[in-house]
């Protein structure tokens, strides 16, 4: 690793931005561009502030952050503790083996259990969408949404955005390519919806049982080959197949999608020069890219978890702020 | 004796082409005359102002669910046939959805005696198609008829074992009794929880694709066909199903069906909400479904409307979209919903409302009433339809409180349901509904 860079920043430099009214991070699709970019720039200026995600600021001390996760997660959950932890916040775990949802009660009810315990945000992954949703009606504390079924995944989102504004600055006239399986793909909702409010050219590209032609409707371009598409990509985010939401088995086997689908060195060298390949993780090594296109150059994967800090601190701050000057509270 | 006369009230019976103002003569309970003279008024007779308002012949719901036995946190026969009245509905056919099934007479002669003494709606019952609703095995369908079954069906769920709809088709000729079906290939359907999509597809929700009923539809007439078997399938919600009822009626095939009331109003855009009071099956489609379906309502491709009435407890349906069950209240919704979306708007008139509410039920089923003619059973309304009221689901006589019609503006109320003569609710009045 190399040395943390320094910077200039210092937490009185932070000012709360006028215009955030909200309390929950639900999804991207119902955020403006501008509530959009109001996230990056915060996310930034947070990476500023902790060199690089690394230091800790004291800026949320004294509150409580609940990680109320009803489907496994290592990444998620340990990026959004680390986030909280960096700002000087609490953290409490809770999951769906073991705790009372095992023993039958309603995901609700859990939840109103846990904000009892006076928790100040909570951090929610389900496999039905909507459930932040229902928790946001149900519960009075902040609700973020680390994942809702298929639906969205606006963290992610928000990461992959700012990992490509660090690059290329601007979004307009950029052509970003989600590859795989859309449409049981939380993450490809997110960077939809928030890569077309900030300007990008988004394509949907992977076989038809997997991209539906209704995206078209909507306003997307749609691609099932990866190939007559690939010139014309600044960025390229490969998603994963979630073979765990599928009902009926939408492609003959791994080795045909592989075939079709996977970032390999043969497609990079068709590809434009500067190129941004993204991948959400976990990453399924050999079926959308393989290894050496993983680790090679134009790779900016490892860039996207610690931009996943990042967005997480942001989102944890602003809410908070929302929050507190909804309930009178100044700071 | 007890004689009534419903006075000055608009008298709607589209079986006799009666729509005039006038009056209607209620003896013990029988309807004695529309319009008799003075002379044939009893002395003592009680009488209705009814100015301003609506009479009709007692709605019928083509299949309600009322729970009981088994499943009694969700409705009771008492507490559904009561909220049937409210709804204006004078009959309900109750689905065999409960626990033990009813697949056998004792079940059938069980829901008819508890609804005797409920003294709501007339019950009347939809015996199972299958042994135990298990879609293998013929039920025992000649003593169900005999007990009193007066049509066959494992709704609401599908039928999905091909060879025993077509024997059943078959084998309900003799009684000349009805099968129902509503229809759906569960392969196609399965972990659905809403209308496949662009709504769907942005909120990530697995959806109940529109051919899934319209093949199964293309199934059940075929065979409805090819026995020349007595069908009715429904509730229906897709262009594709009126589509094909609109062919096979053109060639005489003997079928009828039926769609529910907030599947002509409500679309797929509610579920945004992600709140589970909008789960309901057959599920709220895109609106160009919905504006197929008022017009089939319309030219009579469908026959019926029905209520759909689901009833899941409070505790079943406060859950997330994939755990809560589908289920609504809306025996006491259906009316209104009728009169706010088809006859205001002038998609229907008020005889092809009742048409499609009282007399149609009545013919597919083969039940009493749905009409106003002397001498047949008074089941009668009286509706006021300019009344307007926001719905209040924890208002509900049903035990269930989940409505998708929760918290809209309808207009027009039921204020007096006579069944065989006798004032069983009266809008008014606090006494009658839970007596």
């Amino acid at each position: 690793m190399s040395e943390p860079p320094t910077f200039e920043t210092s937490p009185e430099s932070l000012v709360f931005p006028a215009s955030w009214q909200r309390r929950h991070l639900l999804d991207l699709e119902s955020l403006s561009a501008s509530e959009i970019r109001t996230l990056l720039d915060v996310a930034q200026q947070m990476k500023e502030l902790t060199g690089g995600c690394r230091r800790k600021v004291q800026l949320l001390a004294g509150k409580t952050c609940a990680n109320l996760f009803f489907e496994n997660s290592t990444r998620t959950r340990n990026s959004f503790s680390l986030a909280a932890k960096r700002l000087g916040a609490d953290t409490v775990e809770f999951g769906s083996s073991g705790s009372s949802v095992a023993k039958g009660e309603t995901f609700v009810d859990t939840a109103k259990t846990i904000q009892a315990m006076g928790v100040d945000w909570v951090v929610t992954r389900h496999s039905t969408p909507g459930t932040p949703h229902l928790l946001s009606r149900e519960l009075e504390c902040c609700i973020i949404n680390a994942g809702d079924g298929p639906h969205e995944h606006p963290t992610q989102g928000l990461l992959d955005l700012l990992t490509i504004r660090q690059h290329r600055g601007q979004f307009d006239g950029l052509t970003v390519a989600l590859v795989g399986d859309i449409n049981h793909s939380r993450t490809a909702r997110s960077n939809i919806w928030g890569l077309s409010k900030l300007g990008a050219h988004v394509i949907v590209c992977g076989p038809p049982t997997l991209v539906s032609d209704r995206w078209e409707e909507l306003g997307f371009e749609v691609a099932h080959n990866l190939d007559d598409i690939l010139p014309r990509c600044d960025v390229l985010n490969l998603l994963r197949v979630q073979f765990e939401r599928q009902n009926t088995q939408p492609f003959p086997s791994v080795h045909e999608y592989a075939n079709l689908y996977a970032m390999d060195v043969d497609r990079m060298r068709r590809a434009k020069d500067d190129i941004l390949i993204m991948a959400p993780g976990p990453i399924n090594r050999g079926v959308e890219i393989t290894p050496e296109v993983a680790d090679g150059k134009h790779s900016v994967i490892l860039e996207q978890v610690n931009n996943g800090l990042a967005v997480r601190m942001a989102a944890l701050w602003l809410l908070a702020g929302a929050d507190e000057r909804e309930r009178g509270i100044t700071s | 004796m007890n004689a009534i006369l419903i006075h000055d009230g608009r008298i709607v019976d589209p079986n006799q082409n009666v729509d005039r103002v006038g009056r209607l003569l209620v003896i013990d309970d029988r309807i004695a005359a529309i319009d008799p003279s003075d002379g044939d008024i009893p002395t003592d007779c009680q009488h209705i102002n009814a100015s301003g308002h609506i009479v009709a012949p007692g709605l019928i719901d083509l299949g309600a669910e009322l729970r009981e036995p088994g499943h009694e946190e969700d409705e009771t026969i008492q507490s559904g046939s009561h909220a049937a009245l409210a709804g204006g509905f004078t009959s309900v056919l109750c689905c065999s959805s409960t626990n033990p099934v009813i697949d056998s007479p004792g079940a059938v002669e069980f829901v008819r005696q508890k609804a005797a003494v409920s003294r709501g709606a007339r019950v009347h019952v939809i015996g199972c198609l299958s042994k135990g609703r298990r879609g293998e095995q013929m039920a025992e369908l000649g003593l169900l008829a005999q007990a009193g079954a007066v049509a066959f069906s494992d709704t609401p769920r599908a039928q999905r074992n091909d060879a025993l709809m077509k024997r059943a088709l078959e084998y309900c000729r003799m009684f000349d009794l009805p099968v129902f079906d509503r229809p759906e290939v569960p392969g196609l359907a399965e972990g659905g929880v809403m209308h496949d999509g662009q709504v769907s597809l942005v909120l990530g929700l697995r959806g109940l694709p529109t051919e899934s009923e319209d093949l199964a539809v293309a199934r059940d007439v075929r065979l409805a066909e090819a026995t020349s078997g007595r069908l009715h399938v429904g509730p229906l919600s897709t262009m594709g199903a009126v589509d094909l009822l609109r062919r096979v009626k053109k060639r005489g095939v003997k079928v009828t069906a039926s769609v529910c009331p907030h599947n002509l109003c409500s679309s797929d855009v509610q579920l945004r909400s992600y709140h589970a009071k909008y789960k309901v099956r057959p599920p709220l489609r895109s609106p160009r479904h919905v504006e197929v379906l008022c017009q089939a309502v319309a030219d009579g491709t469908i026959d019926a409307i029905q209520s759909g009435h689901m009833p899941r407890s409070r505790e079943k349906k406060m859950n997330d979209l994939d755990q809560a069950p589908f289920g609504l209240s809306s025996l006491e919704t259906a009316l209104a919903t009728v009169i706010t979306h088809l006859i205001l708007p002038g998609i229907i008139d008020w005889p092809t409302a009742i048409d499609r509410l009282s007399a149609a039920p009545a013919r597919i089923a083969g039940v009493p009433g749905g009409d106003l003619a002397v001498g047949s059973k008074a089941d009668v309304i009286v509706i006021d339809p300019n009344h307007n009221w926001v719905v209040d689901p924890t208002q509900f006589i049903s035990k269930c409180v989940s409505s998708p019609m929760d918290d809209q503006k309808l207009t027009g109320v039921v204020s007096h349901a006579m069944v065989s003569g006798e004032m069983r609710y009266h809008r008014n009045a606090d006494v009658q509904h839970l007596a």
